[in-house]
Parts: C-alpha cells; sequence; structure tokens
C-alpha cells in the first residue's frame, strides 16, 4: 500500500500500469497527484482509534449464486473480438514465462 | 559443516464445482478452447462477479478437513499483473482475510508420524491456459476464473519425504472429502515450493528460494533434492544463496533461475470493490462439519478394529478413495473381508494397471466379485478356479455362476470321481507311495499335485488330500 506522506513515485506506478510517460508527463502527473495525496492526508487528523477497518461502505454479506450453470457466450461472437486468434483461441505476442 | 533444509508449500487445488468461481459458465476439462467463457471470466468493462456458493463451502470444508478455524469474516482482494491468461489484469484472491486459518496435517514420514502445521487457505481463481506456438502464444480462457483454493503450510518440512507425505496425505484427504479429485495430468494440484538451508543451530531461516508451479510429485521431490543439493554447495563455497523463484528443468533434473528479487512482482493488492465479505457463522460450520465424510485414517482403522484386515491391507485399500469406495460397496454383499481384500490387492488392481482403466470402470462390479467369493466359500469352486472366473468377468463381462457352469468349474468333491483319479496318481507314482510309507509326510503332496493335473484343477483339493490319506494310511 502506497503511503501518502512519502509521495508517490509516478514513475514506477507508471511502470506496474504498463504506462509509457514522456518525461514531461511525469513531472506534471507527480505535481497534481502530490496535490491529491496531500488532500486527501487531512483526514490523517481524524482519530479512528476504535473504528474497525472495513473494505465496504454498506453492510451487505454473502451474496452468493447457486452451483448452476448458466449460458456462456457464442465461441464466434467470443472470437470475433480477439485482435489474432487460431485454433479457436486468442493469439498473443510470444510469452515466455511468469 | 551440518546444514538443514525448510520447506514450506503453497498448493492450488482446483475444486470441483460445476461452474466457475464468479460466474456460471460451465468448469469441464477438456471443452473445445473458449466455449465456457462469458463477459465476467473474459473480463469484458462492467461485467461483475458474483460468488459461487458451493466454493465456499468447499473451502471452507476443506479447512475443517485440515482442522483450520473458519474464519467469520473473510474479503476479496485484487493481485495486480500483467499477463494474458488473466483477461482482467488482476486475479481476484484474499490477501489477509483468507475463510481458513490455521490447521495442521498428520502423516507417516519412514515410518514415524510427523504433524505439519498449515497456515491458511484461501480462495481465488485460476488462470487460463497457455499453449505456446511458433511466432506466438494461444491463450483458452476455459479454465479462467474457475475455483482454485491455495493451501499454504507453515515452513515446517525439512527434506524431499516430508514433503511427498504431505502432498499426498493432502492429495488424499481432498480427494475423499469430495473436494477435488486432485488430478495432477489434468492440473488439478499443483505445488509452488519453498526451500531454504542453514547452518544447524543457526536461528534465523536462509534465503528462500521459491520453485513454481510443479504438479508431478516426482518432480517436486527431484527439484527439492537439487535445491538443497545446490544451496549447500553455494554456502559450502563461501557464497550467499539468492533470494529468487527457480523454474525446475524435468529433462536434465534441474532448477534454473526465473526471476530474482529485484525483478519481483508488487502485485499492488487492494480490497475488491465488486464483492462483498463473506461471513460465516458458528452454526454453518457445525452444519458443514456434520457433513464431513469419513477420512482415510478413519477408514483404515475401522478395516482393522472391525473388519479384522491387516493393517497393510487396510493401508493398501484406502490409499485410494475409489479404490475404498468400491470395497465398501463389495462389502455390501458379503462379510468375507479378507476375501475382498485379497482380490482387490491381488488381481483387480494388476489387471487394472495392465489396462489402465479405473476401477469404477470394471466389468467385475463390487456384486459380482461377491457372487464369485460365494462360490468359493460354498466350496462350489477352488480359489484358483475363482481367480479364473475373476479374469474373464474383468475381460469379458458375464455372470459368475452362468461362468462355472458354462466353463464346467465346479469343483467335483464327489468321492466316486475323485477315487479313480485317486487310485490313478497312486498306482502311476509307487516311489511318493513308498516315501510317504516311510515317514515323508511331504510326499503325499506330489501325489495330490497328481489328482489336480487330472481333474483338470477342478477336484476338491481338501476332499482329494482326505482321500489320499484314507487309501494311504489304510
Amino acid at each position: 500500500m502506497s503511503n501518502a506522506t512519502q509521495g508517490m513515485d509516478v514513475g514506477y506506478v507508471a511502470h506496474l500500469a504498463r504506462l509509457e510517460l514522456t518525461a514531461e508527463e511525469t513531472a506534471l502527473f507527480q505535481g497534481q497527484l502530490d496535490q491529491i495525496l496531500h488532500y486527501v492526508e487531512q483526514l490523517n487528523a481524524l482519530d479512528v482509534a476504535g473504528v474497525e477497518p472495513t473494505a465496504h461502505a454498506i453492510p451487505v454479506y454473502n451474496v452468493f449464486r447457486p452451483d448452476e450453470v448458466g449460458r456462456s457466450l457464442d465461441h464466434d461472437d467470443v472470437i470475433a473480438n480477439a485482435p489474432s486468434a487460431a485454433n479457436g483461441q486468442f493469439r498473443v505476442p510470444k510469452i515466455i514465462d511468469q | 559443516m551440518e546444514y538443514e533444509a525448510t520447506i514450506g508449500l503453497e498448493t492450488h487445488i482446483m475444486q470441483k464445482t460445476g461452474t466457475k468461481m464468479f460466474c456460471s459458465c460451465r468448469h469441464e476439462y477438456g471443452a473445445a478452447p473458449n466455449t465456457h467463457v462469458c463477459p465476467v471470466c473474459l473480463g469484458y468493462p462492467g461485467a461483475l462477479p458474483v460468488l459461487n456458493e458451493k466454493a465456499i463451502e468447499l473451502c471452507c470444508k476443506a479447512g475443517l478437513l485440515l482442522g483450520c478455524a473458519i474464519n467469520p469474516y473473510s474479503k476479496w482482494d485484487r493481485k495486480n499483473y500483467f499477463y494474458p491468461d488473466m483477461a482482467k489484469n488482476y486475479q481476484i484472491s484474499q490477501y489477509d482475510q483468507p475463510l481458513c486459518l490455521g490447521g495442521q496435517l498428520e502423516v507417516e514420514v519412514d515410518g514415524a508420524m510427523k504433524t505439519f502445521a498449515i497456515e491458511r487457505i484461501h480462495q481465488e481463481e485460476n488462470a487460463a491456459k497457455n499453449t505456446h506456438v511458433a511466432g506466438g502464444s494461444l491463450v483458452d480462457y476455459n479454465r479462467a476464473g474457475t475455483a482454485l483454493m491455495e493451501i499454504v503450510s507453515e515452513p515446517c518440512m525439512h527434506s524431499a519425504a516430508d514433503a511427498l507425505a504431505y502432498m499426498n496425505a493432502l492429495k488424499q484427504i481432498m480427494q475423499y472429502g469430495g473436494i477435488s479429485d486432485c488430478d495432477q495430468e489434468k492440473g488439478q494440484m499443483r505445488s509452488d515450493v519453498n526451500v531454504s538451508v542453514r547452518p544447524v543451530g543457526q536461528k534465523e531461516l536462509g534465503a528462500k528460494v521459491e520453485i513454481k508451479n510443479m504438479n508431478s510429485f516426482a518432480f517436486i521431490e527431484q527439484a527439492i533434492g537439487y535445491e538443497i543439493d545446490r544451496q549447500i554447495a553455494v554456502l559450502e563455497g563461501g557464497g550467499r544463496v539468492a533470494q529468487e523463484t527457480r523454474g525446475f528443468d524435468a529433462d536434465r533434473g534441474e532448477t534454473f533461475t526465473q526471476r530474482t528479487k529485484e525483478d519481483a512482482h508488487d502485485y499492488r493488492y487492494f480490497p475488491e470493490p465488486d464483492l462483498m465479505p463473506v461471513k460465516i457463522s458458528a452454526e454453518q460450520v457445525e452444519r458443514w462439519r456434520a457433513e464431513l465424510p469419513e477420512l482415510p485414517a478413519q477408514r483404515r482403522a475401522r478395516y482393522v478394529s472391525e473388519l479384522g484386515l491387516p493393517e497393510y491391507d487396510a493401508g493398501v485399500l484406502t490409499s485410494d478413495k475409489a479404490v475404498s469406495d468400491w470395497f465398501e460397496e463389495a462389502m455390501r454383499h458379503t462379510d468375507n473381508a479378507k476375501a475382498v481384500s485379497n482380490f482387490i490387492m491381488g488381481e483387480m488392481l494388476r489387471l487394472l494397471s495392465g489396462q489402465g482403466t479405473a476401477i469404477s470402470e470394471s466389468q467385475v462390479t463390487p456384486e459380482k466379485l461377491a457372487a464369485i467369493i460365494a462360490l468359493i466359500d460354498a466350496k462350489t469352486i477352488s480359489t484358483s478356479a475363482g481367480k479364473q472366473v475373476f479374469e474373464i468377468v474383468f475381460n469379458e463381462g458375464g455372470d459368475p455362476k452362468t461362468i462355472v457352469e458354462a466353463k464346467g468349474m465346479a469343483q467335483v468333491s464327489d468321492d466316486s470321481a475323485l477315487e479313480g483319479w485317486a487310485d490313478e496318481a497312486i498306482a502311476n507314482n509307487p516311489k511318493s507311495v513308498e516315501e510317504y510309507k516311510a515317514g515323508k509326510q511331504g510326499a503325499i503332496n506330489f501325489l495330490m499335485g497328481q489328482v489336480m493335473k487330472a481333474s483338470k484343477g477342478k477336484a476338491n483339493p481338501g476332499a482329494v488330500m482326505q482321500m489320499l490319506k484314507q487309501k494311504l494310511d489304510a
């Protein structure tokens, strides 16, 4: 998790998001994002001792569906969206390992 | 210097659900590529995941079978990375609040009982299948988004044998529990292995090397052995073991560097906004607990204590759930547990492995085996004829009793028939007769063999022995 008080390394985050930024863009976004983070930092002034952390704002739990098969997409429609396809599969540039 | 290895396993197991984890696409192995896909598992913008209730149940039951505590509150997180096997560019997983916490697995390693601690089990989704072809890679999303749980052990193992015993026990329990078929060929059970080495007596663990994504137990065993030796050699040579991710080259039996610490992934986990957390009540946990099936260790003990089978038999029968279930079914049709066990361990497993088929597909059904055993117990056929009948039914099918009649395999206990063969054997083998009369008890066995041969194996051995003794001792 990024820590607002330490600012944000825009170059690193852009790399993680696979965004190619010019030096000018990096500098521009760095300034803008620092401002936003600084604004959000005001929350640090609040005393949240005794407040449970939560992943969601509304208290809704256990939204399930039964394990029953529904409709999938037609294969032709699926492949129609692929920039490149072969053997009924999506074709992507060579990937070696992860 | 003496070294000690420390091993931890992260085992991914695909659950036996009918549909995927977050969408209602069918979960099926071997379907034509990209036929079980939808906007959710293809990561289309705006598509929303919904939790599969059955997957949650199976994950929690797996936890209960392993002695885990079920987390009353658990939540979902996004693990971000870019790779074509995950169309959304993130995997939905559980980061800090998994479904199951703690737990342990008791296993026998080289004759000694050991307890291996389990840290957690979390629920996540599977990735798509990539196939690499010339000039590119192909992606089949049928597997993408299927239910996958990760069972994380503590770094509590110290040898390849420990890891192997742990994985075997895990597989057995998951199969018995109906959680997963754990078919490694189908990628239903895969492990990442963490190995480190330190001088004995050193408190801190050595640098951790992770070997990724192995499905074969034999390869895992080889990889661990290789890695322990490699790390010790590095330390002995005065070097430092690099913390890294390595792959295993099965052809060479070696591990190789895949990714060093410097370019390790930064997954930027954050709470999944599209899924609400899960709360599981104590009552729900108890309902699930009540539904848990008998585990191999319990079955094994029962086969010995209630059915009077030897430990060895009980171990063989319970090592594979399908075999054990078959045995249980046969026991509904006969009381002769040892006979069933003998047929399974002998004929059945031998013939099955020759054919490469599963016991559930055998033409010898539990009922037919019980019928064969009944014919032997009634002395209608000999044990060896019983084995022949078994083999005929196995290969050609048919009803045991009809086969015995059609092939004239019934034992002959009738005195008039036996008498002719016995007289013949005595007349033709004066030497054996003499030896027997001189006190060499064993000589009668030769005569007995002659009678069996003359009867083409149909004579009742007990009756023959009695007849021969009567004649010779007279």
